[in-house]
């Protein structure tokens, strides 16, 4: 299938900017300026202006002999490149690959998308409408290169449409600037009387070439569509990319719901005979007031399944505001890995943490929670308590070492061990009673103590003497004294409860 | 013709507990729990699985001691290499200490949240989900229409619940099938010096179809063993007598 591109023109992209802005400006006359060479020069005009007889690279001195109480706004550098990115992102709900062109004109690569519309016709006439009421003024042309639509868009009278294999009729007419040629070429074939196009087109190659240089040639090729000619898009197409675009306006939860599914169908077809699954998925909603609302989840294991990807995004659901409606929605896996397929059991055992169900479980915490930590802890060879423990990188991942059983150790742990009051009168012995949140414990049966080394290449400070304490009610505590008996710095701490 | 009838009420019975998880003898996976006294509290002999347990638990001893008597449940009918899912608020268990339980600490999943209301959520999510152990969560406090939520979704899944209530301001009535409080008691090491093995006082406050008791258990040498006082002892003597 031949390619179609749309070119819309923005004559007065800066002025209709600020008349939107500032909508009392609208129906004066009034200019954009720039200091070029140490003059100031007028950069953009609008349409009264242009009436006045007011042009493009005039001096502004020269401009107000014209219209003496003409308007002047200062030019700011990079504000057409802005706006211009901002209208191609917009337009991005009309066609997947949007390029900005020079400093007055958008391009779209449409093919395969008119049809959502109803024809290139009812295709054109709502993006041009809609930029209407935005307040930009625009042309637009529709045709199978690049060149020809750039042609039609600036110089075309009523047609703006151009059947494929049409473009030579439709340019024949046009004057040579409609190529896109440098201003010495054009002048050139001006003074020699070739003002359309039809007067040089027949002329032979050579010739051409000998008396314009090789830039008409190309210039030539690329309308025809006899050279290649690519764009650069503003926003990349990702891989993996389903776009979905409604009739009307989506504002119901139901509604999005039916739209994520319909995408997740089609995503995961593909992801199906690619062999691969979604980790991460980004969802956007082109929303009917210009603006994007995003919504995105993470599996912990990668998956192709619909209903599962439904679930964790019919979480995310009440936070998509549709405002006055969603018209666009487009639903991109931003990481995929392949599918770890596993044959299916005869019998149904403990799948353990292999198991498909535990996996979706968690992404449904995790995406519902945003705060939840889920962790699952492995064993570190470190005795240091707070080290001895790691958490694992994903569910699946096997433990490098046994984990220890020779020492007892408490089934809590404080997160931060707590100061506490002791009696201990005799060197290296547990203490006689300890003073924990204000109750006095009275220590019945102790074991220790228990040495525990810091490590030196990890941090600095002082050893860690546990004991095993039980109190008279037969509550058992894991205390420490850190550093050794008797020295200034040496404190008690509690670190944690026996079961 | 009474002993018909009977039959029948007994056969009826049987049918309604284990519509309410109570397994009949016959039933039970992987044997007794290996706690005599306790299990005959039950209907049927039997530990019921697949029912929310609450444990009463006043300070963080008691938690802890109530932690490491669902340890060592789970280590009785857990099955090699099926997983586990801790919630909680604090996240101060220490995973390492679950192995003296013979639990692998590294098929425990722990999930840490905020508040009483994404726990419920993600407790309830994980009692649904087939194929797990078993689901502890430590909760602040739990009503009657929570509990109801959770025993519901465990009849379906069959997954055992335990949860910990450690804010017990008011003991109202739960949808939970027993209700245990669990505290230490001074462990006997015998003639050694130091500490014994774990020891606890298991008050089975309440237990649906089944007798309330109360039972002293030590864990000794990786199963539960009921603790034989010289108290205890006489007491039995003289019901034998």
């Amino acid at each position: 299938m031949a390619k179609r591109y749309l070119y819309i023109w923005f004559p007065y992209l800066l002025t209709d900017w600020i008349s939107v802005k500032r909508p009392a400006v609208k129906n004066t006359c009034f200019v954009f300026t720039a200091p070029i060479h140490g003059r100031i020069t007028i950069t953009s005009v609008n349409a009264i202006a242009q009436q006045q007889g007011i042009t493009k690279g005039m001096a502004l001195a020269d401009a107000r002999a014209v219209v003496p109480d003409i308007g002047v706004f200062d030019e700011k550098p990079d504000r057409v490149k802005k706006l211009l990115k901002k209208l191609g992102e917009w337009s991005i709900r009309f066609a997947p690959i949007v390029a900005i062109d020079g400093n007055d004109g958008i391009l779209l690569e449409t093919s395969g998308c008119a049809h959502l519309w109803g024809g290139e016709a009812s295709y054109l006439a709502a993006i041009l409408d809609k930029l209407n009421i935005l307040g930009y003024t625009c042309k637009g042309a529709i045709s199978c290169t690049i060149g020809t639509s750039w042609a039609i868009a600036r110089f075309g009278k009523n047609c703006l449409i151009v059947p494929p294999q049409k473009e030579p009729e439709f340019l024949l007419q046009l004057p040579p600037q409609a190529l896109r040629l440098e201003v010495i070429v054009v002048e050139r074939l001006q003074k020699l009387g070739l003002n359309t196009i039809n007067k040089f087109i027949q002329m032979p190659k050579s010739v051409l070439r000998r008396r314009f240089g090789s830039g008409i040639l190309l210039r030539l090729g690329q309308a025809l569509g006899t050279e290649d000619e690519t764009i650069t898009p503003i926003v990349v197409v990702p891989p993996y990319e389903e776009r979905l675009s409604c009739l009307e306006p989506i504002r119901t939860a139901p509604g999005i719901e039916i739209a994520i599914k319909k995408l997740l169908e089609m995503l995961c077809s593909r992801l199906n005979t690619e062999g691969l699954g979604v980790r991460n998925a980004l969802l956007k909603c082109y929303r009917v007031d210009g603006k994007i609302v995003k919504a995105e989840i993470g599996t912990s294991r990668s998956t192709s399944k619909t209903e599962h990807l439904l679930k964790l995004f019919a979480l995310k659901i009440p936070g998509i505001e549709p405002k006055l409606g969603i018209e666009l929605f487009t639903l991109e896996a931003t990481k995929v890995e392949l599918v770890n397929l596993f044959q299916e059991k005869l019998w149904n055992g403990s799948p353990g943490l292999q198991d498909k169900n535990l996996a979706e479980l968690l992404d449904r915490i995790a995406g519902k929670l945003p705060g939840a930590s889920i962790r699952r802890y492995l064993p570190q060879a470190h005795y240091w308590p707070e080290r001895s423990i790691r958490p694992s990188i994903s569910l699946a991942e096997p433990s490098q070492m046994q984990w220890r059983n020779d020492r007892p150790r408490p089934i809590q742990l404080l997160n931060k061990p707590e100061a506490i009051d002791v009696t201990a009168p005799i060197p290296d012995y547990p203490p006689m009673n300890f003073r924990y949140k204000g109750k006095l414990h009275l220590v019945n049966k102790a074991d220790g103590p228990e040495r525990i080394e810091r490590e030196w290449w990890i941090d600095s400070g002082e050893h860690r003497d546990y004991y095993i304490i039980e109190d008279e009610k037969g509550k058992r505590y894991w205390l420490f004294r850190s550093g050794h008996y008797g020295q200034e710095s040496t404190q008690w701490f509690i670190h944690g409860f026996f079961a | 013709m009474k002993g018909a009838k009977n039959d029948i009420v007994r056969q009826l019975q049987e049918k309604i507990l284990a519509m309410q998880g109570f397994a009949s003898a016959a039933q039970t996976i992987g044997g007794s729990l290996g706690i005599g006294p306790l299990e005959s509290a039950f209907p049927n002999s039997t530990f019921p699985l697949g029912v929310i347990h609450e444990f009463l638990c006043s300070s963080n001893e008691q938690a802890a001691a109530s932690e490491g008597f669902i340890a060592g449940l789970l280590s009785r009918f857990i099955q090699q290499g099926s997983v586990c899912i801790w919630i909680s608020r604090s996240g101060k268990l220490f995973p390492s200490s679950l192995n003296q339980f013979c639990i692998e600490p590294d098929k425990v999943v722990f999930i840490s949240l905020q508040t009483n209301r994404e726990i419920l959520w993600a407790m309830e999510e994980a009692l649904k989900c087939e194929g797990l152990a078993a689901v502890i969560a430590e909760l602040p406090e739990i009503d009657f229409a929570q509990s109801r939520r959770l025993q519901l979704a465990t009849e379906k899944s069959r997954v055992t619940g335990f949860v910990l209530r450690n804010a017990i301001a008011k003991k109202g009535a739960t949808a939970c099938t027993a209700r245990w409080q669990v505290s230490h008691l001074p462990s006997e090491p015998g003639d050694l010096p130091g500490v014994g093995y774990p020891r606890w006082q298991v008050d089975l406050l309440k237990v649906r179809n089944g007798q309330p008791g109360s039972f002293q258990i030590e864990w000794l040498e990786d199963r539960f063993m009921p603790v034989i006082t010289k108290e205890y002892f006489i007491r039995d003597m003289e019901r034998a007598v």
